[in-house]
């Protein structure tokens, strides 16, 4: 049942999002610190284990694809309801941060590539 | 037209598939028709939804007019959050493994070099906080992490919304370059196409990059770049964002 699929998503969803807040409050910063993050890996981790027990049936797992699908059209929602107004005078700002941070991942590449030859 | 506007105000949430689903349709139709793929639907359709923004008034976007509520529902935190965790999917341990450490190596270097740069160029630019020096720094990690970030940590809507943008133009900047500079670089082989990846994480860019590279890469690519989303999420709002906090 797609349900399942759906509700092992919100398991990992809600420890994600306790752990992160338990988090917040233990270094006193508000917010919810990694909740998301670590609701991923989990998800990750139970799916890896419950493919390899052959625990869930693939009806299941299209409960958790049809969210995933779903991401794109959220962060438009999302984008559709930020303060553009007053961030339009960071807009120069986005282009330096997109082109320079990224640039910078790049140059890092042949470095790794080096490393992963020496293992 | 009193009548109508009172129905979709009553169901938001739906009038909001129809908007972001006609949003979609359309980027699509433009990336494959005008921009022949070079420029991923995804980003336009971002894009769009920040133009549209630009019509609302004040913290809440186009949502501030009560029949587009729906639109603050369906991109709201919960909704969100919950739809990107689902992405980790694509993601398996079992498949990183084979990349050993370097895979790993290349998703934290990845994430720290794009937090720190993107958030000291924010910095030089008068974003002193370090709420928003946070969000901006994640949001040059890609225009998920950039929101997960900022809402996690309380900054502002219109610091969120410069964080989108600057994931949106990483993607962009990824799709085009990555085939023109793929050679230079060394990505034509499966285990530097998932360093790539992890390094430089856009998962859109990354795809559509590859894609016009080699399309046999774009699996590598996609699943070390899945990962760079989870290992942003984990880490920006809470070591990086830490560490940021106690310095400024």
């Amino acid at each position: 049942m797609k349900i399942y699929g759906v509700a092992i998503l919100a398991g990992c969803f809600l420890i994600g999002h306790i752990v992160g807040d338990y988090f917040g409050k233990l270094f006193h910063l508000n917010g919810n610190l990694g909740g998301v993050g670590f609701a991923m890996l989990l998800l990750i981790f139970v799916y890896d284990y419950a493919k390899k027990k052959s625990w869930l049936a693939k009806e299941s797992e299209t409960g958790i694809l049809f969210w995933s699908t779903m991401y794109i059209p959220v962060v438009i929602a999302m984008s559709a309801t930020q303060n553009v107004k007053a961030a339009m005078s960071g807009g120069f700002m986005a282009l330096l941060v997109g082109i320079i941070a990224t640039s910078l991942c790049y140059l890092i590449i042949p470095i790794i590539s080096k490393i992963g030859k020496k293992q | 037209m009193g009548d109508l506007i009172k129905i979709l105000e009553k169901n938001g949430l739906v009038f909001a598939f129809l908007i972001v689903g006609s949003i979609m349709w359309a980027s699509y139709q433009i990336s494959t028709r005008l921009t022949k793929n070079k420029i991923p639907g995804a980003a336009i359709a971002i894009s769009i939804g920040l133009l549209i923004a630009y019509y609302g008034q004040g913290e809440k976007g186009i949502a501030s007019i009560p029949a587009f509520s729906g639109l603050a529902i369906l991109g709201g935190s919960m909704l969100r959050d919950f739809s990107i965790v689902s992405t980790a999917l694509g993601a398996s341990f079992s498949e990183i493994k084979k990349t050993g450490l370097v895979g790993l190596l290349s998703l934290v270097i990845g994430t720290c070099i794009a937090f720190f740069a993107g958030g000291t160029i924010a910095y030089c630019m008068g974003y002193t906080d370090a709420k928003s020096f946070a969000t901006i720094g994640a949001g040059a990690c890609t225009f998920i992490v950039g929101p997960v970030t900022g809402s996690a940590v309380g900054a502002s809507s219109d610091v969120i919304a410069i964080s989108i943008a600057i994931g949106v133009i990483k993607s962009v900047f990824v799709t085009i370059v990555t085939p023109f500079v793929a050679g230079r670089f060394g990505i034509n082989n499966p285990q530097s196409a998932m360093i790539f990846g992890g390094l430089v994480g856009s998962t859109s860019g990354v795809s559509a990059g590859l894609a016009a590279t080699d399309p046999a890469l774009v699996p590598y690519g996609a699943l070390t770049a899945t990962f760079h989303t989870a290992v942003g999420c984990l880490l920006c709002p809470s070591i990086l964002y830490f560490i940021v906090n106690a310095i400024l």
